[in-house]
């Protein structure tokens, strides 16, 4: 390098103290399950609650991904997302109801397999219907938040009222797959199966979406346009094109969201989804807005001190997670993992 | 004399209710490099926005390399060869100095040539390659986002401000890569406050004054009339 300039670059190491306030989000969950083992005492309560606290965080965390990147990467605010959530589970539970042989053999591969089919189909309808919605519902109101919310609230409406006349009915009750109802036994604990499989599917779908994120150029075409969309713009790319492709896939993955929501809860209403939303909202905030890492510990964090908190005093449950969301925003206003706008 | 790479005619821009341009005629010739000239405040930066399509002109035309593009997204406008180096440098401080350069290369991966030609002029981004370009000093950052906007031939580089706020050393770097640019036959637009810089650099040069261009000539004109600089930019700025 003959061209070298006459200056030693100096680089900001990173100190002992920024590595671990950068992976502090992530240790806050490992802290927050030894306080629960610290509070509860009886280790088999406290390993059942745990799983079943990491079950429903990565369920919140499926419905809460596609949320936060559509808000952090174009700064809409949706709240139709929880007509997504609503729909796939409607969607998946019919065609479940439809494979009612494979869903009562007491055959592990058919029960899967029919999941596997009901969530494509929920994917696939809520995408379709994510597609026409961002055309129609939010490209007009582009940056206003207040066009935002009062008409994605009316789509919500619309939706639901729509669920309503095609499926009818209040509440539909539903039983999960054969090989999936009851629990096993582990260490004492006894911990659902469909929980373990509801683990198995968020981390699958944590995964599978950093790999996007970190290792694909659509990935950083949307990492970056969560920190500088002009600058994306400016070296070329649409982000726009870039963004319904996003809005498709963060609605269909509500969508997957619901049928894994449904087969939870074994009831579904077209109001489950709009229900889901304040979770979901506390989630994306203090995970950081466009953070879909942020979003996963947010989501592991609020199921942990939901299962923990109904236990040890039931009345608080409501408002642990509101108490969560204002200690951690004192902590970082801008959540655990916003990426700084601008440079 | 063929016909420059880039001409405005009467351009007229808003940001919000303000009229901010209010009417910028100039042209940039080809293989050489126009210094863009003003005191602070008077639409250098709106101007190289409204010329990358991220601000869009109410009135007038913009036309680079034979059409006229005020129509156009940014993003074509970046497909049809113009590099865009903002006055903060819009880097990407979640992304790696690599993943910046790799989305920078907006037509495939980058060109290991020119990637390994980009680090003789900048050695420091091949020692923080891996490193996030948020943890770079800001020296470092103005060379990654020089280097995203040399990745691929352009035919027009827009830059603004290189030199703000760095170190003399740091600046001789800056001087030295962008003499090569140059070199090699790049047609360069400019915004430059240092005026030792813009001299050394620039072939042409535009004075702007209050949303509109008020003086264009060349360089060395500029440059020796210690007069004429006291007019049009309000205060005589010392030759280095
Ligand atoms: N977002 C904005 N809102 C209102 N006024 C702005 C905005 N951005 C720039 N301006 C105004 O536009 C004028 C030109 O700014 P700019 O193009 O950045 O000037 P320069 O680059 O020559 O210093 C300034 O008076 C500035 O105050
Ligand atoms: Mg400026």
């Amino acid at each position: 390098m003959s061209a070298a300039p006459d200056h030693t670059p100096t680089f900001a190491k990173h100190s002992i103290t920024d590595r671990i306030g950068q992976a502090a989000p992530y240790l806050l969950v490992p802290v927050l399950i030894l306080a629960g083992f610290i509070a509860i005492g009886a280790p088999t309560s406290w390993l059942t609650l745990t799983v079943s606290g990491l079950a429903m965080g990565m369920m919140i965390f499926i419905m809460a991904s596609g949320l936060t990147l559509v808000f952090g990467l174009m700064d809409i605010i949706n709240f139709g997302h929880g007509a997504f959530i609503s729909l796939g589970a409607f969607v998946g539970v019919s065609v479940l109801f439809g494979l009612g042989g494979w869903t009562d053999a007491a055959s592990l591969p058919l029960n899967i397999a029919a999941i596997l089919l009901a969530i494509l189909a929920a994917m696939l309808l809520t995408g379709a219907l994510a597609w026409a919605f961002e055309r129609v519902i939010v490209r007009p109101v582009y940056g206003s938040h207040l066009k935002q919310i009062l008409i994605t609230v009316g789509a919500l409406i619309v939706i639901e009222e729509a669920i309503h006349v095609i499926w009818g009915g209040e509440e539909t009750f539903l039983n999960r797959p054969n090989a999936l109802r009851g629990a096993v036994t582990f260490a004492g604990a006894a911990l659902e199966k469909y929980r373990i499989l509801a683990v198995v599917v968020g981390l699958a779908i944590f995964f599978g979406l950093r790999l996007v994120l970190q290792r694909t150029k659509i990935g950083l075409i949307v990492r970056a346009g969560v920190e500088n969309p002009d600058m994306v713009e400016a070296l070329g790319y649409r982000l726009r094109l870039v963004f319904v492709g996003v809005f498709i896939a963060g609605s269909a993955l509500a969508g997957l969201g619901g049928v894994m929501w449904a087969l939870y809860e074994q009831v579904i209403t077209a109001g489950m989804g709009e229900n889901m939303m304040v979770l979901i909202f506390i989630v994306v905030i203090i995970g950081g807005l466009g953070s879909v890492e942020g979003a996963f510990v947010g989501a592991l964090l609020v199921g942990l001190l939901q299962n923990y908190v109904a236990f040890l005093e039931p009345k608080l449950a409501l408002v642990s997670n509101i108490g969560l969301m204002t200690v951690i925003l004192l902590w970082r206003p801008q959540g655990m993992m916003t990426v700084a706008k601008g440079s | 004399m063929s016909e420059p790479i880039l001409s405005l005619e009467a351009v007229e821009t808003d940001i919000a209710q303000y009229h901010i341009l209010k009417g910028v005629s100039l042209s940039v010739p080809r293989g050489q490099v126009t210094m863009l000239l003003g005191r602070n405040g008077v639409g250098k930066t709106t101007t190289m926005r409204t010329i990358m399509g991220l601000l869009r002109n109410k009135a007038g035309q913009i036309r680079f390399d034979g059409a006229e593009i005020s129509g156009e997204l940014a993003s074509s406008r970046c497909r049809a060869g113009i590099g865009f180096v903002p006055e903060d440098m819009g880097i990407f401080s979640a992304l790696t100095v690599e993943e910046n350069m790799i989305l920078a290369a907006v037509s495939g991966a980058p060109d290991r040539a020119r990637l390994d030609w980009l680090f003789t002029v900048f050695p420091p981004l091949k020692t923080f390659w891996k490193a996030p370009a948020g943890t770079l000093s800001g020296g470092q950052k103005q060379m990654l986002s020089i280097a995203r906007a040399m990745i691929e031939d352009r035919k027009l580089y827009l830059i603004d401000e290189p030199t703000k706020g760095l170190a003399p050393a740091i600046v001789s770097t800056m001087v030295g890569a962008l003499r090569e640019l140059k070199r090699q036959g790049a047609s360069i637009l400019m915004v430059e406050q240092n005026f030792a810089v813009a001299r050394a650099l620039g072939d042409h040069c535009v004075v702007m004054d209050d949303g509109r261009a008020t003086w264009s000539g060349a360089m060395a004109d500029l440059a020796t009339d210690h007069a004429l600089q006291e007019r049009l930019m309000g205060l005589s700025m010392e030759a280095g």
